[in-house]
């Protein structure tokens, strides 16, 4: 108990000292060809002092990210309105703006913001939305990027997936001896970074609890790799699994209620269900290949995993029900760890092309393979839980870093860390609130 | 540590002997003739001990000698786990040594950075599984022996090529 105490002091002290470290910083490299014109007007604080947060921004940020939209710049408005009375939209039509974002944000009670928003489409002079935000003046951020989700689903037709957050682990390299693993969850933008976890050992793996209130992850922190679930509120954490040999890969069933993972406890590793009330394994595949990189199928009736069987690493499905397995991939000699989007057609992987590690996309219907990347050494595909964008890890340099890619091809972004290795990053479900 | 536990066993046979020595010297009292004798007798098997200890040690040390000459590092080729030649000799040095010990060992397996983190996981793993099954065929019992894969998160080099790709794929006995 007393150790325990230890630990959790030192890790509060890591969560004090280090989170400005693992912070990622995003730089756009590639939008599309005609992204939609969107001014987003510095929203009128209304609540005494400064604003604590600058919420037109972080909105502006995101749409920016997107990069399906291009912001104008602050310094490019002939006007800043805050209230329907004051939008002229020969103002807007001036700079060749197609939409402007207003809004007013506020305190009431010392700690309840309040954010109120109004879209315009210039071109039909119309306001196109309007509605408000509320929540802790703690989680400003988080109501700005709700705001940026009702206005990019107004206009694209797709739910925002700004308001997530993000998992990924990061390294600091010890040339003097071990090097230092973190666990960090971070807003979807790389903003408000926490450390979870430090250790001096790896740290692998994180993936999400489908209500996105718990996640699991591999620590090597006992000198031996093992599964740990924690909850995100309390902190509170429930070692799993601590078999001989492989603990990894842990995957959540879309119910909540089990998860699959890799142990090779048996001689060499397969996939086994964990159910996470009786903690009671069944194993599912049984074969001396490889078999790993579980992944759900979004009906949760099947289970999508890495196989080496056939010779070379490739994606097999296997059927719950029926215990039946099947191949999925035909095309390149290296396709690993797949990742299915919501709408269980999108499929992400590690694919091996010239020699180089991409991520590629297979439509499950039509089985046509997009190759998304064009870096090397790309790995650990994670997508957004509209389906819109792909978080991976890749490297630049002798760094890794994190990197994203929309599923047409058509975006791309960078988020090194200002510090360290980044990796395996773990895009969120979408939040209750 | 190797040579402490050696002149930890000199010593305690050292004081096995001194003991002996003072027991029978008790038990012999009203025969100091017998005493005396048995004390010679057993001053001469301590010396015989103390010299087939030192021979042990000294062969001990050589067989140390050439396992630090072989060092402790095992590689690999790129998505292989098959023992190479050098490799296969450099592991007969430690199962030598093992044979004249009791000790238990650590094999950690690891891959270089291409190819999936998982798989690597996978493949770290059947590289020391490989060293592993050598060393029981050349009869190293299987409980001295601990496996534990860090697949590709633990380099000894970070940039990428071969130069560095060949350093990481290894197993590292501890």
């Amino acid at each position: 108990m007393k150790h325990l105490t230890a630990v959790l002091v030192a890790t509060v002290v890591a969560l004090a000292t280090l989170s400005a470290r693992a912070e990622l910083v995003i730089e756009i490299t590639q939008g599309m060809d005609n992204p939609t014109a969107i001014a987003v007007v510095p929203f009128a604080w209304q609540g005494g002092g400064t604003a604590p947060e600058d919420v037109a921004q972080v909105i502006d940020n995101d749409l920016a990210r997107s990069g399906q939209f291009d912001p104008v710049g602050r310094g490019d408005m002939l006007a800043r309105p805050s209230t329907q009375q004051e939008v002229f939209y020969r103002d807007w039509r001036a700079i060749n703006t197609e939409y402007v974002l207003i809004g007013r944000a506020s305190v009431t009670g010392q700690v309840q913001m309040r954010i109120e928003y109004e879209l315009f489409d210039v071109n039909r002079q119309a306001r196109v939305l309007s509605g408000y935000e509320e929540g802790h003046v703690n989680e400003a951020r988080m109501l700005a990027h709700r705001v940026a989700d009702e206005v990019y689903e107004t206009l694209t037709g797709i739910p925002g997936a700004f308001a997530t957050r993000l998992l990924y682990v990061s390294v600091t390299r010890n040339p003097a001896g071990k090097d230092f693993y973190r666990l960090t969850l971070s807003d979807s933008d790389g903003a408000r970074p926490i450390v979870l976890l430090e250790s001096r050992e790896p740290i692998m793996a994180p993936s999400w609890s489908p209500d996105g209130k718990h996640i699991a992850y591999v620590s090597f922190e006992t000198s031996r790799p093992a599964i740990y679930r924690q909850e995100l509120a309390s902190g509170a954490r429930v070692q799993l699994t601590n078999f001989r040999g492989l603990n990894g890969a842990p995957a959540w069933s879309p119910d909540g209620n089990s998860m699959a993972m890799v142990l090779s406890k048996d001689g060499n590793p397969d996939i086994y269900l964990m159910d996470l009330r009786t903690r009671e394994l069944t194993q599912l595949t049984r074969h001396y290949a490889i078999d790993t990189e579980p992944t759900w199928m979004p009906d949760g009736r099947s289970i999508l995993f890495t196989s080496d069987r056939g010779g070379r690493p490739q994606i097999y499905r296997y059927d719950l029900r029926t215990g039946a397995t099947e191949r999925l991939t035909y095309e390149g000699s290296y396709n690993a760890r797949a990742r299915v989007a919501q709408d269980g057609r999108n499929l992400v992987m590690v694919h091996q092309a010239g020699g180089q590690f991409h991520i590629a996309l297979q439509d499950l219907v039509t089985n046509r393979l997009q190759i998304l990347t064009s870096t090397d050494l790309d790995e650990s595909p994670s997508i957004a839980p509209n389906g819109s964008m792909v978080l991976y890890g890749t490297k630049s340099g002798d760094r890794g870093i994190l990197a994203a890619v929309s599923v047409d091809g058509g975006v791309k972004f960078r988020l090194p860390a200002r510090e360290g290795d980044v990796r395996e990053p773990a895009w969120s479900p979408y939040m209750s609130r | 540590m190797k040579q402490l536990t050696v002149a930890g066993k000199v010593l305690t046979l050292l004081f096995a002997a001194v003991f002996l020595v003072a027991c029978s010297s008790k038990d012999t009292k009203d025969d100091s003739a017998a005493a005396d004798a048995a004390a010679a007798e057993a001053a001469a098997r301590s010396a015989a001990e103390r010299a087939a200890l030192e021979d042990a040690a000294m062969a001990e040390q050589r067989l140390q000698d050439a396992v630090a000459a072989v060092g402790n590092v095992f590689y690999f080729d790129y998505d292989s786990s098959t023992l190479k030649p050098q490799a296969q000799a450099a592991l007969d040095a430690h199962i030598e040594l093992l044979r004249t010990n009791d000790r238990s060992v650590r094999l950690e397996g690891h891959t270089d950075e291409r190819g999936t983190r998982e798989y690597n996981m996978a493949l770290g793993e059947r590289r020391a599984n490989t060293v592993r099954d050598y060393m029981v065929v050349n009869g190293i019992a299987s409980y001295r022996i601990e496996t534990v894969s860090y697949g590709e998160e633990q380099p000894i080099a970070y940039g990428s090529g071969e130069a560095n790709w060949s350093q990481n794929r290894r197993v590292e006995l501890k």
